[in-house]
């Protein structure tokens, strides 16, 4: 087994927990596999990004400095992780399914000539991965039959990485083209909201089509989620109607989340819904139809209407924590 | 302009799959075939492209048996000009999906192919990015907004990604993959039905096509996921709060 090359993203500067999730699951690959972790951070200047990846126990952080890496761009990070691959006799690469993971590691394993295994819930000795199929209906047992192997990780699968000894932090040398991206950034709207980010949070409150409007998002929804600190989901109904944006939505084709309490408030309970959330520690579901497929996943199911139910525990939770 | 679309035969989304009890496979009996609904959207965004400029050719791509006729019939009607069927009955995983549409796209040099950004049965995610890379294209996956240039030379692409959307641009030819809120499709109109019968599917075998299509991906079985135990059924507020509470101490 050569050594695990680990993709951390770096935003605004730092390192996000879903990297440091990837971080873990590289650790966990290490234990299984053998090999040494080592963590790539790329960037125009990677200086506080590198230094807070060197705080997990890795054998060593890469750093590469190009000014053609100031935003991601997918092409020119793939190149850039092609060559560290081929540098560092690096057998397995590793980053988690984030909009950024998904969109660089296909490319970089297309790069390679290899294939690649999405989404991984876990690491077999055997050499094997497990991964959802069909929006969560089946859980399949892969094989990946290249010496190099590309893989995303799911973020619910894996605890985030803890600090550790302090890693070397090397400036690894690669040679970009003039032309290494086609691309060109522009610009990034960021969604503002001062509540925790949806795939980290430990509460997150969801509401759905039985909200009816994004009006009713601020007037019912809001209250109960700010009061939990949790952070505000959604069904793909919702965020089609425009009652929310589009990040908010869990599912199949959104976000995954799996925190310690689920909120589903109006929403049926659809499978492809189901794939991003029923592996929440503790679900609770508000809807007034009582044959609502939500309720067979729901520890705690209240049959209600929610424009009642939902300011009634609003207060509650503000009682509770008195 | 002419816009390469890719289109997948996939399982309905509304059906219930089940795991075959010897893990080999999925039960197929009654199980409802459609376009993967990514591209659908990746279709009709190619059809408003053509519609607004005036001009153009849409060509549908769908790699696998003879059956993907149907859906391939279905792009047609939808508006499509014409398509073309890989002939390949082996499980592809998305590599060799992509090195099969790397040979399809050097044959007819389109100047955009649209994707969907994951096909909903396995959700690999993977074979967009694989092509471009495959081609040295330029890709914008989770496309929500695309804007052609006036002088069609070049595209701005809105993405959906975590915490906002991003806005990326390049010159063509590039790739660009679909997600849910780029259009809404279009149905087939009945006089588009018509017309696709007499539209042309050209078939070609895979195996003709020189591409690597050995597998790197094997899936060794599929399980089901653990089931979970039914819940309960509250009837108040107060009662929901209490167990919240004291038994499963979340808040
Ligand atoms: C390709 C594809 C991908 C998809 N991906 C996703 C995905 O990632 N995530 C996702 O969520 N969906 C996804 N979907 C959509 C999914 O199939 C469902 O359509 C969607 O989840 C339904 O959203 P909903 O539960 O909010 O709406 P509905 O199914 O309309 O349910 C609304 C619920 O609100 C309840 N209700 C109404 N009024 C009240 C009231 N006053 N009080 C209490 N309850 C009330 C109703 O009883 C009902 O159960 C996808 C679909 C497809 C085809
Ligand atoms: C039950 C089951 C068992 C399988 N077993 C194996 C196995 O043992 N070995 C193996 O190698 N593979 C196997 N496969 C196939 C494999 O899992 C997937 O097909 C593979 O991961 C390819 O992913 P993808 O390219 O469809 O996905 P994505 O990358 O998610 O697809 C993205 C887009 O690529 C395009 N696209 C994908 N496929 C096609 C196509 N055929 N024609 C036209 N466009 C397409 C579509 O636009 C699609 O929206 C199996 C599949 C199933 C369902």
């Amino acid at each position: 087994m050569g050594n695990i090359l680990v993709f951390a993203e770096t935003q605004k500067g730092r390192v996000p927990k879903s990297s440091l999730i990837a971080i873990q699951a590289g650790k966990d690959a290490a234990s299984k596999l053998g090999g040494d972790v080592l963590v790539a951070v790329l960037g125009s200047d990677t200086a506080v990004a590198a230094r807070e990846a060197a705080g997990y126990g890795a054998a060593k952080v890469l750093a590469v400095n190009d000014a053609a890496l100031e935003n991601y761009l997918a092409d020119a990070y793939a190149a850039t992780l092609e060559q560290l691959v081929q540098t560092n006799e690096v057998t397995l690469v590793v980053a988690a399914a984030t909009a950024v993971g998904k969109d660089l590691l296909p490319r970089l394993a297309a790069r390679l000539g290899v294939g690649m295994a999405s989404e991984v819930v876990s690491f077999h000795d055997d050499g094997t991965l497990q991964r959802p199929m069909y929006a969560g209906n089946t859980m399949a047992t892969v094989t990946l039959a290249d010496t190099i192997k590309v893989v995303s990780v799911r973020s619910t699968a894996f605890d985030a990485a803890q600090p550790g000894e302090q890693s070397a932090v090397e400036q690894a040398s690669v040679s970009l083209d003039a032309d290494v991206t086609k691309m060109q950034f522009v610009e990034f709207n960021e969604t503002k909201s001062d509540r925790p980010n949806l795939t980290e949070a430990s509460i997150v409150v969801s509401g759905g089509r039985g909200l009816k409007s994004g009006e009713n998002f601020t007037t019912y929804l809001e209250p109960l989620v700010n009061e939990l600190n949790a952070a505000m989901g959604a069904s793909r109904a919702a965020v089609d109607a425009g009652f929310v944006p589009n990040d908010l939505q869990v599912g199949q084709t959104g976000k995954v989340v799996a925190p310690e309490l689920y909120i589903a408030v109006g929403i049926s309970g659809a499978i492809q819904h189901l794939a991003g959330m029923k592996d929440s520690k503790v679900i609770v579901a508000v809807n007034k139809d009582p044959d609502a497929p939500i309720f067979n996943v729901a520890d705690y199911g209240l049959v209600a209407d929610l424009f009642k139910a939902v300011p009634e525990l609003t207060e509650a939770v503000k009682k509770a924590k008195e | 302009m002419k816009v390469l679309v890719t289109v997948k035969r996939v399982p309905d989304p509304e059906t219930t799959i089940r795991v075959k009890s010897d893990g080999s496979g999925i039960e197929t009996d009654n199980i409802k075939y459609v376009i993967n609904p990514f591209d659908e959207i990746a279709l009709e965004e190619a059809l408003r492209i053509k519609e607004k400029l005036g001009s153009g050719e849409v060509v549908l791509v769908s790699i696998g048996d003879s059956v993907v006729t149907e859906q391939l019939r279905t792009g047609l009607a939808m508006g499509a000009d014409r398509a073309i069927l890989v002939g390949c009955d082996q499980d592809l995983d998305s590599l060799a999906v992509a090195r099969i549409l790397a040979k399809i796209v050097e044959d007819e040099s389109p100047q955009l192919v649209l994707m969907g950004k994951q096909a909903i049965d396995d959700d690999a995610n993977q074979a967009g990015q694989m092509l471009a890379a495959l081609l040295g294209w330029p890709q914008a996956t989770f496309a929500s907004e695309v804007v052609l240039s006036d002088d069609q030379q070049a595209v701005q692409v809105t993405r959906e990604v975590d915490g906002g959307l991003e806005t990326i641009g390049f010159a063509l030819p590039g790739i660009i993959t679909s997600d849910l809120r780029l259009n809404e499709p279009r149905y087939a109109s009945l006089p588009g039905i018509m017309k696709a019968r007499k539209k042309e599917i050209k078939e070609v075998a895979a195996a003709d096509l020189g591409a690597d299509m050995s597998p790197r991906l094997t899936i060794n079985s599929l399980e089901p996921p653990t089931q979970k135990e039914a819940g309960k059924k509250v009837e108040t507020v107060e009662e929901l709060i209490g167990l919240l509470h004291d038994e499963a101490k979340v808040i």
